[in-house]
């Protein structure tokens, strides 16, 4: 057998965008063991239940993850109007799913740009990154924020989009489009970046099944589950597919990203088709009492946000389960037997957001 | 800040950041915003580094991390803390696992609010940053000097008196 040495890789390491510490079991260059410890982006957020009332709790949960930020507000915001019975204005509901999907883009994108920086193609990583801040400039003039933007509140939302910011919309989206046409080629069908990605990582239908996969890394792997048809938001008048690949490898979750990005493009422009005038927010009167399970399909695989509420100002339990606290165990996994050049990359595959994991 | 004599290199470390600054930064270092025209360059080596930029708050596991990673880096060096996370705990300050801003476990020069802090703030900072890196790597460099010709008079006087033997 040959000898095994143990490397540590993290918190701080030149391709992490964010804390994680692995502690990898070398034989040669094949990693046959990865050893996670985590808690150092660990803030205790949940626990501000005691100190901040429902309605405050949704800023403090939306800082849960600032990628996906405005997707965590919705998902504790419909918690806690489902435990009260609001029925939220249709308007409101749109305008949820149309920035819920803007948000899917954005995270997308970055991803795509991580990725290609994680095998070393930069150019790609800025191009992606460029596109990317397209999106932005939409949140911001759409909502006034670029990462985190404050406008779910329990009851709806806060701000309107008129027409022309729908137009605005469905014109950037479409450059987008156009845009992701050209360098989908790149990331498909490019010789290179195939052999970084193609077989590496393969993580299979039953595995993932086993272990608990979740959002697009599941997808990859053939598991047809996506939260978005549960029917949440404006969801249940959109038609949808659910975009699965078989391969279950790298290859496979790029694609699928890519393949998401153009889904989400098409439900902004369905939602923008339908969407109905009136209110923004329902009255929201007393405090809530009981509990719920509010299960959301995020960027990165489904989110559930259990609330507890005894009838008081402040809840009395607060829950969030993200999507690559899920991932992990299919993470260490595919680690296994892969080699040490690849760890990076299998990193970054699962897209992971630490600071949702750890909250 | 005129004109550029010296190239900083600069490290970022996310403490216990929402991501929102953190992208955010990321953001700045790509060509929409390239924070690079400035002269900098973002490394991912501490050793090398010079300017230390940290978002997100001090926990009491990461507390070390940043501790050390400040340490690693040679002087002179300059932090900069973006976003009110970093700076004060932010919205996080009564969690039971943050211990505070970055200024709780390191020195903080510049302190760059906002949530998220956005790029032009970031990018404020930076310059200010470069800014501090000069004067104190100035400094250093008159210092060093003076310390030489200290010294080299030293040797002199030595030479003078003390060679009897
Ligand atoms: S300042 Fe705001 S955006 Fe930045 S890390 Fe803290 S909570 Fe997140």
């Amino acid at each position: 057998m040959a000898k095994q040495s143990i490397v540590p890789f993290g918190p701080q390491h030149p391709v992490l965008p964010e804390p994680i510490h692995l502690d990898l079991v070398l034989e040669d260059e094949k990693v046959v063991k990865a050893i996670p410890s985590i808690g150092f982006v660990h803030r205790g957020l949940e626990s501000l239940v005691e100190k901040k009332d429902f309605n405050e709790m949704t800023y403090v949960v939306e800082r849960t993850c600032g990628i996906c930020s405005f997707m965590h507000g919705m998902g504790y915001c419909e918690s806690i109007e489902h435990i009260m019975n609001v029925e939220i204005p249709d308007r409101a509901k749109y305008l949820r799913t149309i920035w819920a999907e803007l948000s899917r883009i954005h995270s997308h994108l970055l991803w795509l740009g991580l990725l290609a920086d994680a095998f070393g193609f930069e150019s790609l990583f800025y191009q992606c990154w460029r596109m990317r801040e397209k999106v932005l400039d939409v949140f911001e003039l759409t909502t006034g924020g670029r990462c985190i933007f404050s406008v779910n509140k329990v009851g709806g939302v806060l701000k309107d989009m008129d027409a022309e910011m729908l137009k605005v919309m469905l014109d950037v989206t479409a450059g987008i489009e156009e845009e992701l046409k050209v360098i989908k080629k790149t990331f498909l069908f490019d010789y290179t970046v195939e052999s970084r990605l193609k077989g590496v990582g393969v993580l299979t239908k039953e595995q993932a099944h086993n272990l608990g996969a979740a959002g697009p890394f599941a997808r990859a792997s053939g598991i047809k589950m996506d939260m978005r048809t549960t029917g949440y938001a404006a969801y249940k008048d959109l038609d949808m597919e659910i975009i699965t690949s078989e391969a279950g490898d790298s290859f496979a979750r790029c694609e699928v990203r890519i393949n998401e990005i153009f889904q989400a493009i098409d439900l902004i422009r369905q939602a923008i088709s339908k969407i109905p005038g009136g209110e923004l927010s329902a009255v929201v009167k007393g405090n809530p009492n009981g509990e719920y399970f509010m299960r959301v399909e995020q960027p990165r695989g489904e989110a559930i946000y259990y609330s507890k509420a005894n009838g008081s100002k402040f809840l009395e339990r607060m829950r969030i389960r993200t999507p690559t606290f899920a991932n992990i165990p299919s993470l260490l996994e595919t680690l296994k037997g892969a080699d040490f050049a690849d760890v990076p990359l299998l990193i970054v595959t699962i897209d992971p957001c630490i600071s949702c994991t750890e909250r | 800040m005129g004109i550029v004599k010296r190239s900083p290199w600069l490290l970022h470390y996310d403490g216990s950041s929402c991501n929102g600054c953190d992208i955010e930064v990321l953001a700045c270092l790509t060509p929409v915003y390239d924070a690079e025209r400035f002269g900098i360059i973002n490394t991912g080596d501490p050793m090398q580094a010079d300017i230390f930029l940290i978002t997100g708050g001090i926990n009491t596991q990461n507390q070390a991390v940043v501790k050390q990673l400040y340490d690693q880096m040679p002087s002179p060096k300059v932090v900069v803390a973006v976003g009110v996370c970093a700076c004060t705990g932010g919205v996080f300050k009564e969690c039971y696992n943050i211990i505070g801003g970055a200024d709780t476990t390191i020195p903080v020069d510049i302190y760059v609010p906002g949530c998220a802090a956005r790029p032009q703030a970031i990018i404020d900072g930076i310059i200010k940053a470069v800014a501090l890196f000069q004067e104190r790597a100035d400094e250093q460099e008159a210092n060093q000097k003076g310390q030489k010709t200290e010294n080299a008079a030293l040797n002199e006087a030595g030479k003078e008196t003390g060679n009897g033997n």
